[in-house]
């Protein structure tokens, strides 16, 4: 029997084939997913914020783009994943609310995933597909069995990427 | 140290303003409902939870549940953000009763009209809550044009929680529970920035003295 583990915002968890990981409702977080394809092993992060170091109380390092994929990374690996075979991918980024206001947050589905993209690269770790940005909320199941990471949305048909 | 306010570290003293605050707001905001859909309208008294962002989905019932969300930005003496949520089903509702029964309550989706009726339940409702607060604490509170989305809960969520998250790692919801014939879940959360936040205590005539 397999089971589906669930991630919620700011957090992240690894799984092991034929387990799938989960996370609910992706606005303008992102989630990341990576995997290594042979010992199958693969973890989600639901990230919220771009940058630990702009910000003071950064003591929950799930919750920004640069210290959540350090740390999923650090996590499959533990449990089984090697590190030179990890590929990622990635979704959600999402700008909720077209706002007529200058908040800051507005634009920070977009900053968000440039955010875990230059950590992949700085790590050295593949992205293979992404499903971001737009204006509307993101379900994601990711299989370490096959890679598939599927996205869910209201009022649009599932897909695979 | 107004520089380090942090969620965490509220006594149960700021609490219970915060609560009170959210108390009054949503009782304002229930008479400006009542009075736009022109019935009466009854309200629970608000539950103010301070709760972990993992948690934020299931006080909603869940992630995945659909609502529709009237965000605005606050300027003025406070500089922050306002959301009101709504479940789909209680939305529809008080659309319907706005537009006089015009509405399709049973219609899986919002039309045009609709979309704008519901846009405005949000302004007068928020509206109603941040004139509460103005009154209280004197202090001008201007709120910018509203926005709304029809999404899941956690992606409506997940634009407080990041605005919370530079703060801290918990979110301040205020849940009012209205109820006409129908029972709808309407849910608060007012983002002040931090120093905002230190206005606002200060103006109660609470003594600001947290230490990081």
């Amino acid at each position: 029997m397999s089971e589906m583990i669930k991630v919620g915002m700011a957090d992240l968890n690894v799984v092991k084939s034929p387990d799938a990981i989960t996370t609910l409702g992706l606005g303008s977080c992102v989630g990341v997913a990576v995997r290594d394809p042979v010992s199958k092993v693969g973890g989600l992060a639901h990230v919220m914020l771009p940058d630990s170091t702009a910000i003071r109380n950064n003591s929950n390092v799930y919750k920004f783009a640069d210290t959540g994929v350090e740390e999923l990374v650090k996590q499959v690996v533990s449990a089984g994943a090697t590190r030179s075979r990890l590929v990622a991918k990635i979704a959600g980024g999402a700008k909720m609310f077209a706002m007529n206001s200058n908040l800051s947050v507005v634009q920070v589905g977009a900053r968000n995933v440039e955010a875990v993209k230059s950590k992949l690269k700085e790590m050295g770790i593949r992205l293979l597909s992404e499903d971001t940005g737009e204006s509307y909320g993101r379900t994601v199941i990711f299989y370490p069995e096959t890679g598939d990471f599927v996205i869910k949305a209201v009022g649009k048909p599932e897909k695979t990427i | 140290m107004s520089e380090n306010l942090n969620m965490e570290q509220m006594t149960s003293e700021y609490y219970d303003v915060l609560k009170e605050i959210g108390n009054i707001g949503a009782g304002n905001a229930t008479t400006a409902l009542a009075q736009m859909i022109g019935t009466k309208v009854d309200m629970s008294v608000p539950q103010v939870k301070l709760l972990e962002f993992k948690e934020l989905g299931d006080m909603m019932g869940g992630a995945e549940q659909i609502m529709a969300g009237i965000y605005l930005g606050v300027e003025g003496d406070v500089e922050g953000s306002i959301m009101f949520l709504l479940k789909k089903g209680g939305a529809k509702h008080l659309v319907n009763k706005l537009m006089m029964g015009m509405g399709d309550e049973n219609a899986p989706d919002f039309n045009e009209m609709e979309l704008s009726a519901l846009k405005e339940v949000g302004n007068i409702i928020t509206g109603a809550y941040l004139n509460s607060l103005s009154t209280l604490t004197n202090l001008k509170i201007y709120p910018t044009p509203p926005d709304l989305a029809i999404d899941m809960a956690g992606a409506l969520l997940s634009v407080p929680a990041i605005e919370f998250g530079t703060i801290g790692d918990k979110i301040l919801l205020i849940q009012t529970q209205f109820f006409d014939e129908t029972l709808i879940d309407g849910f608060f959360i007012l983002i002040p920035d931090v120093e905002s936040y230190t206005k606002i205590l200060k103006a109660l005539g609470i003594d600001v003295h947290i230490v990081a």
